[in-house]
């Protein structure tokens, strides 16, 4: 299964496996990880999965879609062009690895 | 017996959110959360959306694993009806069992409505409300050549008609009002979904009232309309609202009226009684009138309000309320409210499939539904939750810089 590594913003990571199709923000969420929220539940809908993501993954993850890119612009902490939903982005064998790092907040 | 110093009754997101929300904060005794059905707490939004779609595996809907109720020390009772709450001796019965609480909180949710018309009994007409509807819902749309029919034009059977849709049904939403969603939008917004659905080959009957249900010779059955005209059907699905399931604390004694009556701190008529999610009729100190709510955000901030409260703290309810719905490329997402608006001005073109409606009382803004156009969604609950005051012009620009006003 795919190792992903969540950096919260005051420095510590938790590495979890995550089952390849989950999103990243359910690998958070289920393995109780502070500083991801996911109001919506993973619907697109709220912005409050917000992580940075290194851009040397960026070719092994989907790109952002219309909507994504919306969303970031709304996000609690300062989006940059690291910034991700995490709910969008699907864990594949390719992610394994993976580091995402958490923003100050969420809300 | 048992003793459990905070028992929480409704194991749904809102009961989660109570539990969570009280360790958190740092309540370290005894904590029991107890439920109906046999899982753990699960989304429900997903039940009409993509566990529908067949996109979603069932442990992906739960909020939490098994184990973070081990390491929370939650202690989470499945499958299990509370009978009975004694506020004179501060229990309640589970099986059976009397369990002592100090506290209690009630988050039992809502079940559908249900239809009274003759035939509403048939095997063929489901509700949804929970994974167990939703397995069964799915299995048959998924069926070749399924005739769906949804009676309710709101946020689920708009849902399911969508997902039907999309795997090649032919669908029939029958809706009694002149409209689709008319209690959460304007019409305005119902027309464009009227569109979308009709679009997609939805057939939409509006002002079309149902008189009953016959079962055919060959086991599906007839919807038979009040003007006669008869809708043949392999699966029926309705969804004509919610009642609150407050009929435990209407026998205990706690004040009801639609849903458990509580304050802004949550707290019903009893001292030690919080109630939160949909459930309850309540207070929101930025909502003038009491009311009552089913959605994920009402569940959500209603029950940190009583984890707040049974904490000690008092945190009144003030949050905007926001909804989202995903009917085929549109996703609807809804904040504050339209009800009492004077002026509304359109974003974006809904030919285009995305644009937002602003709603405005004099020259506040009261509410906003937005179709894909999430941004000014996010915006406006950050704009209507600091009462910051937003011109109608700036507004009206489909490229404008609605953010800068934050």
């Amino acid at each position: 299964m795919p190792k992903v590594n969540y950096v919260t913003h005051s420095g510590e990571t938790y590495t979890f496996d995550v089952p390849v199709g989950w999103s990243v923000m359910e690998g958070a969420i289920q393995n109780d990880v502070p500083g991801i929220v996911a109001e919506c539940g993973g619907g697109c809908a709220c912005a409050t999965c917000h992580v940075f993501v290194d851009p040397m993954w960026a070719d092994k993850l989907a790109n952002r879609s219309s909507m994504e890119k919306d969303m970031l612009e709304c996000t609690a902490a300062e989006s940059n062009e690291k910034s991700r939903l995490s709910c969008q982005l699907k864990v594949s064998q390719e992610c394994d690895g993976l580091t995402v790092y958490l923003p100050e907040t969420q809300t | 017996m048992s003793n459990n110093p905070i028992i929480i009754v409704g194991a749904g997101q809102a009961g989660l959110q109570v539990a969570d929300s009280l360790r958190r904060g740092g309540y370290d005794q005894g904590l029991l959360l107890v439920g109906e059905e046999p899982f753990l707490p699960y989304q429900r939004p997903p039940l009409s959306k993509q566990y529908m779609a067949g996109e979603l595996a069932d442990e992906r809907l739960l909020f939490r694993p098994a184990d973070y109720y081990e390491s929370k020390n939650i202690e989470v009772i499945r499958d299990s009806k509370v009978t009975k709450i004694s506020l004179s001796e501060r229990c309640v019965v589970i099986n059976g069992t009397r369990h002592n609480y100090q506290k209690l909180a009630l988050t039992t949710g809502a079940a559908v409505r249900k239809l009274t018309i003759p035939g509403a009994q048939h095997p063929a007409v489901y509700y949804l409300r929970d994974i167990s509807d939703a397995t069964a819902i799915r299995a048959k749309i998924s069926t070749d050549s399924a005739r769906v029919v949804a009676i309710g034009g709101g946020f689920i059977g708009l849902e399911i008609a969508a997902a039907a849709r999309e795997l090649g049904q032919s669908v029939t939403v029958i809706e009694a009002q002149d409209r689709l969603m008319a209690r959460v939008v304007t019409p305005f917004v119902s027309n464009f979904y009227l569109d979308l659905h009709r679009r997609h080959g939805v057939d939409v009957l509006l002002d079309t009232g149902v008189s009953r249900i016959d079962e055919n010779s060959d086991g599906s059955v007839s919807v038979v309309l009040a003007d006669g005209r008869e809708v043949p059907a392999d699966i029926v699905v309705v969804g004509v609202g919610s009642v609150p399931r407050s009929e435990l604390a209407e026998a205990c004694g706690i004040s009801c009226g639609n849903g458990i009556i509580v304050d802004e701190f949550a707290q019903t008529s009893d001292p030690d009684v919080v109630a939160a999610g949909d459930c309850t009729m309540h207070k929101n100190i930025r909502i003038a009138a009491p009311h009552r709510l089913e959605s994920v955000q009402n569940a959500v901030d209603q029950a940190k309000v009583a984890a707040a409260t049974l904490l000690g703290e008092r945190k009144p309810y003030d949050q905007i309320p926001w909804f989202w719905s995903d009917q085929f490329e549109a996703k609807l997402q809804i904040v504050g409210t339209s009800i009492g608006h004077d002026d509304a001005v359109l974003c974006g073109a809904p030919e285009s499939g995305a644009f937002s409606c602003f709603y405005y009382q004099g020259d506040s803004l009261i509410g906003v539904d937005s179709v894909n156009r999430p941004a000014d969604h996010l915006v406006s609950r950050k704009l209507i939750t600091a009462g910051s005051p937003v011109a109608k012009h700036m507004v009206s620009d489909p490229d404008g810089n609605l953010k800068s006003l934050l």
